[in-house]
């Protein structure tokens, strides 16, 4: 039933391809947490037409689904007489527009969140906008949010499986490789779905555990 | 670079078949994941102590398994146990599938929600277990979920586009390879935003509606 040569053999392997997978998904976390940032902050303006942009950004972002993002990326910026993108740049820059788009809403909660009273005192002191932003609203918000930014960290993972699709060796597409040329299909997607689970689930946990610090915490 | 939309209109037939497909597997499957959920909600509830144990690991499972690799395991690993499904079918069990464990969540904390007091209250009166759950829990409780719930038929219209990847011949499949035949790569791709773009708004938009009918009895 379950070959274990063939497991042990692919093992390395797979090692190589949970690197790209941890790296494309991280780095789009990393990048989508600076655009979530920005897209939240320009929600929060004063200014009607940057609230419009923001919005807009949302909507479509996460309005349409993150194949389809990857495949306008990958398939698009050559009709536009841009160079061929490599597929580590195009799904990095898919992931982090797609998460940047859900940190945004979950950063907006968090800001909104913090006293007034917190930004006047600070104006008073004499920081300027952008400083009161990311050294007293952004780390507060931050601070509040977790549970909900390491969810959205985990939903990346998840969702990184589908870069494969523009050819990026990660996790799944070394699967599907493995899987085709033996046709072991049901035991090296086993492997795979395995490998997802020992990544996601710990991360779960420690979302709650935080969520529930927090609750305490704040209780 | 070139903008010419009689691609679309050519293709119109086709396209309107993977749109029906589109809404088949998204609803057939919410639709079998809301009641799989419901089960389960209502198994961990009143099952015992091994049953809770046994669901909250297929919950935690499937939850950290990429949807794309739970359709890969269906459907290409199906075939190894004999479970030879057809695309499509493959892809509404899936959803299903990886939705239920989604709507068990949020039942079970819709369950949590209603007072314990009515439940007692409900007993005092001689009702059963199930009809305590099908009677006072969850007409009340469906009003506090409704969004959740929205939410997640949301995610899962969004979903049906990685069914594409096992050749179900759903919106994103059909309006890709037309691009990649006739080199229309700018009017399908557009095409395909606004489709999921009207889908994802209307969905939340009824929600909306349907969260203020039934949701006046919440507001004072």
């Amino acid at each position: 039933m379950f070959d274990w040569p063939t497991f042990l053999f692919s093992l390395p392997l797979l090692g190589k391809a949970l690197l790209i997978t941890l790296q494309t998904s991280l780095l789009g976390n990393a990048i989508g947490f600076v655009i979530g940032t920005l897209i939240a902050s320009m929600q929060l303006a004063k200014m009607p037409l940057l609230r419009r942009l923001g919005g807009s950004y949302i909507f479509i972002f996460r309005g349409v689904p993150l194949l389809v993002q990857l495949l306008v990326i990958y398939y698009l910026a050559p009709m536009f007489g841009l160079p061929n993108l490599p597929p580590m740049v195009a799904a990095i820059m898919a992931l982090s527009l797609c998460s940047g788009a859900y940190i945004a809403e979950i950063l907006r909660g968090g800001l909104l969140a913090i006293p007034s009273g917190q930004r006047e005192a600070a104006h008073l002191l004499g920081m300027s906008r952008p400083a009161i932003l990311l050294r007293v609203e952004l780390p507060q918000a931050v601070q509040s949010t977790l549970p909900s930014l390491v969810n959205e960290l985990v939903l990346l993972i998840k969702s990184s499986a589908l870069v494969s699709v523009v050819g990026l060796a990660d996790l799944t597409r070394v699967a599907q490789n493995l899987a085709s040329s033996d046709y072991l299909f049901f035991q090296h997607y086993l492997v795979l779905a395995g490998i997802y689970c020992l990544i996601n689930i710990p991360l779960t946990m420690f979302g709650r555990r935080l969520e529930r610090h927090l609750e305490r915490s704040l209780a | 670079m070139t903008f010419d939309l009689s691609i679309i209109t050519a293709n119109a037939d086709a396209i309107w078949n993977a749109f029906l497909v589109t809404i088949y597997t998204w609803l057939a499957g919410s639709v079998l994941g809301l009641i799989a959920g419901l089960l389960i909600a209502a198994l961990m509830l009143f099952g015992g102590r091994p049953l809770q144990r046994l669901l909250r690991v297929f919950i935690e499972l499937v939850r950290g398994t990429p949807f794309l690799v739970i359709l890969f395991l269906v459907y290409y690993g199906g075939p190894s146990f004999g479970l030879r499904l057809g695309a499509i079918t493959a892809g509404v069990v899936c959803i299903a599938g990886y939705s239920s464990v989604y709507f068990a969540e949020i039942f079970r904390s819709g369950f949590a929600a209603v007072p314990r007091g009515q439940l007692e209250a409900g007993e005092c009166l001689g009702l059963g277990r199930l009809q305590l759950m099908w009677r006072v829990q969850l007409p009340q409780m469906l009003v506090l979920i409704l969004p959740s719930i929205i939410n997640m038929l949301t995610i899962l219209c969004k979903e049906t586009a990685v069914l594409s990847i096992i050749t179900v011949p759903e919106l994103t499949a059909v309006l890709t390879g037309i691009g990649t035949r006739t080199f229309t790569f700018i009017e399908t791709l557009l095409v395909l935003c606004i489709a999921y773009l009207l889908l994802i708004e209307i969905t939340s938009r009824a929600g909306r509606w349907l969260e203020r009918r039934v949701g006046t009895y919440l507001q004072r």
